[in-house]
């Protein structure tokens, strides 16, 4: 919603030969397809521990994060040192940033430090594009803003195809602050272009119809929404959609846009139930349908550090290769 | 259970295009069947009403009620609201959710709906609160209110303001098919004002309220109805130039839609004349202008419904400097009463006024009430339309008083009331009655 269009200059278009991946809008099934093969092959290996440690041997990676993380900066530095990278996470209560240094200034600090990769987590949509054009370092949009949120919907489309054996011609029902959701956003990019259908759930104040320009359906009746689905996304409520008046109160919420097993058992039987994490439990998602048989939450996570890896790897292909 | 034959009634069902002559049977609760081709028979052990030549309608729907219960019982109780209903015809009101505590709460829905049912003379549906206690700034649980019955959600008289709440409320009831029904007024511009700003409010010194703050109230919320999809309905709209915008509006296909008052259309301003407080409203009376214009979009169907806007308040509210006094006035004892005179002066036909006191409010609210349509529920008015009456403050059925019309004579009186097939009210011989 409140993304302004990329800027010509920028790097927006995260192929095969870019070195950023600052997104999934524009990425193509012949990128995506052989990205997960390769995450494929590194969870294999992370399961058997027989990880290469030498891939990124000598490379720095600096986690950089502008916003509060423990799963996903957790994840990507065990990326980083499963395949050897020297790896330093910077979050912003320590840097100068809260010193008054501009993004452009600590990008500046960062370049000189001759850093091989930069994963970059922002409160603002676009900064790690700013970055990117500013360093030399590859750039990894760890989420931004409202923007996207790349190695989240590949860790799901991961996760999809190891359970459903496709990403395409399935139907996906993602649930709750779709307008506020980076994960939302990557994962519909991924799935359109992948050849299932996306259908987003919730109340019309957090799945506005602007929505539906994404080439996606919208529902505002959560049973509507789930008929059928054979992926059960579901969204993190943040805490300030209430006190910001978007939703009335949780127990409302749960009432109508929760997971439960009654809601569940509308979508196809055994449909996959996924949540990006950290969840409510009793406001998005009841307790017995996270834990239940068919939740892949904890293989969601698992699938997070082989994803990125495989992105890490990715990236630097060309720079290790000169 | 019981028969009842109505003989020699008009019969004017305006939601079947019915205006004829002729029998209505009421069994077991419920509409029999009309017959309107002067047929002799009478069923076994019927009860027989002989209406002579009276109009048998359907019971008035009235959209906007206020109680004082819970919370100013010493205002009105819902059995004496109860009562008022009755002696006015009216057989279903929809209740505003501004008492104490606001009906911003499944449970005080479903018990306003069910001392309705307890009541046996009115169908009671509540609107919820918009935003939490009415207060105007968070969302109330719209979701679990509408499924505990609330008919549509405002808060009341209060507008609600910021443009950004209006927005949300407006979206996420549309999630519900919620209507969201607003108090067209602009709170900053009307601010302290008390009467339609002017040259009477000026010669009397009282603090104006533009029109303009109606306009433009009503103009943003199109807009934002506009936006969202939602479903938009003003309360006691009162002025040609925001009648105008929802007449343009609903050109451009908007569902939006609006109700008024009987003070709208046969007061004007000059009602306040020598400061009297029993003719303070909010919105204000306006001037004869935008009178008229009210009752010209009542004939062109701009306005869908009439509502009586009633408004309990006690003699301690009233008796105060105009400028603190409170607003509104009691009226559902008069409602068929003062809209039968905009039928006596040729501005709308029977049928149109019956249909906008029903089935048009009725559609609205999503009630299945005001037709008489076989199968429905026997809630039914039987009405001389040229009887006259003399509405006396003090007097009137129900325990608020604060009536605008007070010595008013109008032509139109109710004669007796049924609720489901039990009379709930009848007219005395003489009481009420014109000297």
């Amino acid at each position: 919603m409140a993304n302004p269009p990329a800027a010509p200059a920028a790097p927006a278009e995260p192929g095969r030969n870019t070195r950023h991946l600052l997104g999934l809008e524009g990425m193509t099934p012949d990128q995506i397809e052989p990205l997960l093969d390769l995450a494929e092959s590194y969870a294999l290996l992370n399961r058997s521990r027989k990880v290469p440690r030498d891939v990124l041997r000598g490379r720095t990676l600096i986690n950089l994060f502008f916003e509060d993380s423990t799963r996903t900066r957790t994840s990507f530095e065990l990326a980083g040192r499963r395949l050897g990278a020297d790896v330093i996470n910077m979050s912003v209560a320590q840097s100068s940033v809260n010193k008054g240094e501009t993004l452009l200034d600590t990008a500046a600090t960062l370049n000189a430090m001759q850093t091989d990769l930069l994963v970059v987590r922002h409160s603002q949509s676009g900064a790690p594009a700013l970055l990117a054009r500013k360093v030399d370092a590859c750039v990894v949009n760890a989420g931004d803003g409202m923007h996207e949120h790349p190695t989240q919907a590949l860790l799901d489309a991961l996760t999809i195809r190891r359970h459903l054996g496709t990403l395409g011609g399935l139907t996906v029902a993602i649930c709750g602050d779709v307008a506020h959701s980076r994960v939302a956003r990557s994962n519909i990019h991924l799935l359109t272009t992948m050849g299932s259908t996306v259908r987003l759930v919730g109340p019309s104040t957090l799945v506005p119809s602007a929505l539906g320009r994404l080439g996606v359906d919208i529902h505002h009746n959560m049973e509507d929404g789930l008929r059928g689905a054979d992926v059960v996304m579901m969204l993190r409520l943040q805490r300030e959609r209430m006190s910001s008046g978007l939703v009335p109160s949780a127990r409302e919420y749960f009432r109508f846009f929760g997971l439960d097993r009654r809601r569940l058992d509308l979508a196809r039987p055994n449909a996959l139930v996924m949540h990006p994490g950290p969840m409510n439990r009793g406001v998005e998602i009841e307790s017995s349908v996270a834990d239940s048989s068919q939740s892949v939450i904890q293989e969601q996570v698992e699938m997070g550090v082989a994803v990125r890896m495989a992105v890490l790897d990715r990236l630097t292909r060309s720079r290790r290769a000169a | 259970m019981n028969t009842i034959l109505f003989e020699n009634v008009r019969i004017i069902d305006p939601a079947n295009g019915v205006d004829q002559s002729g029998r209505l049977l009421v069994r077991d609760g419920r509409i029999a069947g009309t017959d309107t081709a002067g047929a002799e028979g009478r069923p076994e052990g019927a009860q027989v009403i002989d209406g002579n030549g009276a109009v048998l309608s359907p019971g008035l729907v009235d959209m906007r009620v206020e109680i004082g219960e819970p919370g100013f019982e010493y205002r009105e109780t819902i059995s004496s609201a109860a009562r008022a209903a009755s002696a006015g015809g009216i057989t279903t009101i929809a209740v505003l959710p501004t008492c104490k505590p606001a009906i911003d709460n499944p449970a005080l829905v479903r018990m306003l709906r069910t001392r309705g049912e307890e009541s046996g003379a009115i169908t009671i549906l509540p609107y919820g609160a918009l935003t939490k206690g009415c207060e105007g700034r968070e969302l109330a649980e719209i979701g679990m209110l509408h499924e505990a019955g609330a008919v549509a959600f405002t808060d009341g008289n209060r507008a609600v303001d910021p443009a950004r709440l209006m927005r949300l409320a407006l979206s996420y009831a549309s999630g519900f098919g919620a209507m969201v029904v607003q108090h067209p007024e602009e709170p900053s511009l009307a601010g302290s004002g008390c009467a339609t700003a002017g040259a009477l409010a000026t010669r009397l010194g009282l603090a104006g309220i533009p029109t303009a703050a109606e306009s433009i109230m009503i103009a943003r919320d199109i807009r934002l109805a506009e936006l969202t999809g939602g479903r938009l309905h003003f309360g006691h709209v009162s002025t040609g130039e925001g009648i105008e915008l929802i007449r343009q509006a609903r050109a451009r296909g908007l569902a939006v839609t609006c109700d008024t008052a009987p003070p709208y259309f046969d007061l004007n301003e000059n009602a306040i004349g020598d400061f009297r407080t029993f003719a303070k409203f909010s919105p204000p009376l306006r001037s004869e202008e935008d009178r008229l214009a009210v009752c010209a979009a009542l004939a062109d169907g701009t306005i869908d419904a009439i509502a009586s806007d009633h408004l309990p308040r006690d003699a301690d509210d009233k008796r105060l400097p105009f400028a603190q006094a409170a607003t509104g006035g009691t009226g559902m004892v008069t409602l068929l009463g003062v809209t039968l005179a905009r039928v006596h002066d040729g501005t709308l036909t029977l049928p149109q006024a019956i249909a906008l006191l029903t089935h048009r409010p009725a559609a609205l609210l999503g009630s299945a009430a005001g037709t008489l349509r076989t199968g429905a529920e026997a809630d039914l008015c039987l009405f001389a339309p040229e009887q006259s009456w003399l509405v006396r403050a003090g007097q009137l059925p129900g325990r608020a008083q604060n009536t605008p019309f007070d010595r008013r004579p109008l032509e139109g009186r109710v004669l007796g009331t049924w609720k489901a097939g039990r009379r709930v009210y009848e007219a005395g011989p003489t009481a009420g009655a014109a000297a």
